[in-house]
C-alpha cells in the first residue's frame, strides 16, 4: 500500500494555458484525491454503487451541524418529559426531532449536572456522533486530544478556556458502537427564555465536554 | 444474559495483539468498576475481517479512578474518573483493586 | 506494544490545535462512500478501522485524517475484489491526464 497512500503535493504544475472543454481551469486533483474519485468511478461503472447514492449521504452529513444538536439539548432544557426519554431512549427522542441515526452506531447521552462533568472523545479512531453534530472538528481527531484527553483531561479544558473546578470529571472514551452525545446544563439566568432563543446557547463544544453552554447576553 | 452488573469489579484483559480490537492498552490489566450496561452488539474482532461478527457480546461502560490508572501522571483531583466501553470477553471478575492503584 | 492508532495516555505536551480545515471534495466523497458501501454491507466500520490500523506507523502520523481513510477504503476495495489494484492505477492515470 505504501505505493498508493502518496499525498500529491508533488502534483505537476504543467497547466497549459488552453481551457479543457467544459472544465474549470483552475481545477487541480492531489493523487489522492485522484485515487478517491477512481474508486468512485470504478464503483460506479460495475454498478456497486449509484454516485447519487454518494452524493445523497454527503448532502446528509452537509445538512447536519451542532445546530442540529442544539435543538435536542433546548427541547431537553425546557422539556423534562423529553429530556427523559433522551436519556432512556436517545435513538427515539432524536427521530422525535427529525433526526434518524445513520450507519451501525448507536448514541448514548451524558448529561452533565452540578457534581458531574463529562468529557468525550475516542482514543483509537475519533468515533463522533455525526449523524446529529455533522463531521467532527479537526482537534478532536487530533493525535494530541487523542492522547491527552484521558489523562489530563483539566488540562485539555483549560486550553479551552474551560475550568470545571470542583467538579467531578468523567472522561467517556468512545471505544466502541456507542457514540455519545453530551447534555450541558442550561445556563443561569435563561429561565424566561423561549427554546429558540436557547438553541443559540448551546456550543459544539459544550456537546463534546470542552466546553459549557453559553451564558445570556445581559 | 449479562454476566456483570453495575457495580462489579472487573478486571481487563491484557492481552497484546496486533489484530484489530477495541480494548484501549492503557486500561488492559486493570480492575474498574461496572458502571451501566451499554448493550449488545457484534464482535468487532470478527466485523473487522468479514465474518459477521455473530454471536453479539454484551458491552459494558467501565469506571476507572484516574488516579488509579494512571498515578503521578493524572492531574485532576481524587474523583475524576474514566469511562471505557469494553466488551465482555475482555472482562474477568475482579476483587478490589489494591495498593498498587489497580494494577494487573 | 500497542499500536499507533491506541494513542490513548501516550505522553504528548503538544497543545491541541483548535484551527479548522475546510474539508475537500474528495474528503467528503471518501467519507460518503465507506458510507454508501456500509449500507450496502459490503464494508463495516471495523473493517475501515482495521485497514487504518494496518498502515504502517511512520505513515500513518504523516497522513491526514481521510487520507487514511481513502487508503483503508483502497485495501478494503482490493481485497474484496469490487475493483483491482490496476484498475484504480490506470483509472487516477486518467484523472490525471484529464485535471491535471
Amino acid at each position: 500500500m505504501s505505493t498508493h497512500t502518496h499525498q500529491g503535493h508533488d502534483h505537476g504544475h504543467d497547466h497549459d494555458g488552453h481551457e479543457h472543454e467544459g472544465m474549470l481551469e483552475d481545477v487541480e486533483l492531489s493523487e489522492r484525491a485522484r485515487r478517491v474519485l477512481a474508486m468512485e468511478e470504478l464503483l460506479a461503472e460495475k454498478g456497486v454503487v449509484d454516485r447519487t447514492e454518494v452524493q445523497r449521504l454527503i448532502d446528509f452529513q452537509e445538512a447536519r451541524s451542532p445546530v442540529d444538536g442544539a435543538r435536542v439539548v433546548a427541547r431537553a432544557w425546557t422539556d423534562p418529559d423529553y429530556k427523559g426519554r433522551l436519556l432512556s431512549d436517545p435513538e427515539g427522542a432524536l427521530l422525535e426531532l427529525g433526526y434518524p441515526l445513520v450507519g451501525s452506531a448507536k448514541l448514548a447521552v451524558l448529561e452533565n449536572t452540578d457534581a458531574v462533568h463529562h468529557l468525550v472523545v475516542c482514543t483509537l479512531c475519533s468515533c463522533y456522533p455525526t449523524s446529529l453534530l455533522g463531521l467532527p472538528p479537526d482537534w478532536y481527531k487530533s493525535f494530541a486530544y487523542r492522547s491527552r484527553a484521558v489523562v489530563d483531561p483539566r488540562g485539555v479544558m483549560r486550553e479551552f478556556g474551560l475550568d470545571v473546578g470542583d467538579t467531578e470529571v468523567r472522561v467517556v472514551d468512545s471505544t466502541a458502537d456507542l457514540r455519545y452525545l453530551v447534555l450541558p446544563q442550561r445556563p443561569a439566568g435563561t429561565e424566561g427564555m423561549t427554546e429558540e432563543e436557547l438553541v443559540a446557547l448551546v456550543t459544539r463544544d459544550s456537546m463534546i465536554g470542552v466546553g459549557v453552554a453559553l451564558a445570556p447576553v445581559a | 444474559m449479562a454476566r456483570f452488573q453495575p457495580g462489579d469489579l472487573v478486571r481487563v484483559g491484557d492481552a497484546q495483539m496486533d489484530a484489530h480490537h477495541r480494548t484501549p492498552a492503557y486500561i488492559k490489566g486493570r480492575v474498574g468498576r461496572v458502571h451501566a450496561l451499554s448493550g449488545q452488539y457484534p464482535n468487532p474482532e470478527t466485523l473487522a475481517y468479514g465474518a459477521d461478527g455473530e454471536p453479539e457480546r454484551d458491552l459494558y461502560l467501565v469506571e476507572f479512578d484516574m488516579r488509579g490508572l494512571w498515578g503521578e501522571r493524572a492531574t485532576g483531583p481524587s474523583g475524576d474518573r474514566l469511562l471505557v466501553d469494553v466488551y465482555e470477553h475482555w472482562l474477568e471478575p475482579a476483587d478490589a483493586p489494591g495498593s498498587d492503584g489497580g494494577r494487573a | 506494544m500497542s499500536g499507533v492508532h491506541d494513542m490513548g495516555g501516550r505522553p504528548n505536551d503538544d497543545p491541541i490545535d483548535q484551527s479548522q480545515h475546510i474539508l475537500s471534495d474528495w474528503e467528503r466523497h471518501t467519507h460518503a462512500m465507506v458510507g454508501v458501501l456500509r449500507e450496502k454491507r459490503l464494508i463495516t466500520t471495523d473493517e475501515l478501522r482495521r485497514g487504518i490500523e494496518s498502515i504502517a506507523p511512520q505513515e500513518y502520523e504523516r497522513l491526514s485524517y481521510y487520507e487514511r481513510w481513502s487508503a483503508s477504503l483502497e485495501t478494503l476495495l482490493v481485497e474484496k475484489g469490487l475493483v483491482t489494484q490496476e484498475e484504480i492505477d490506470a483509472r487516477a492515470e486518467v484523472l490525471r491526464e484529464k485535471w491535471g
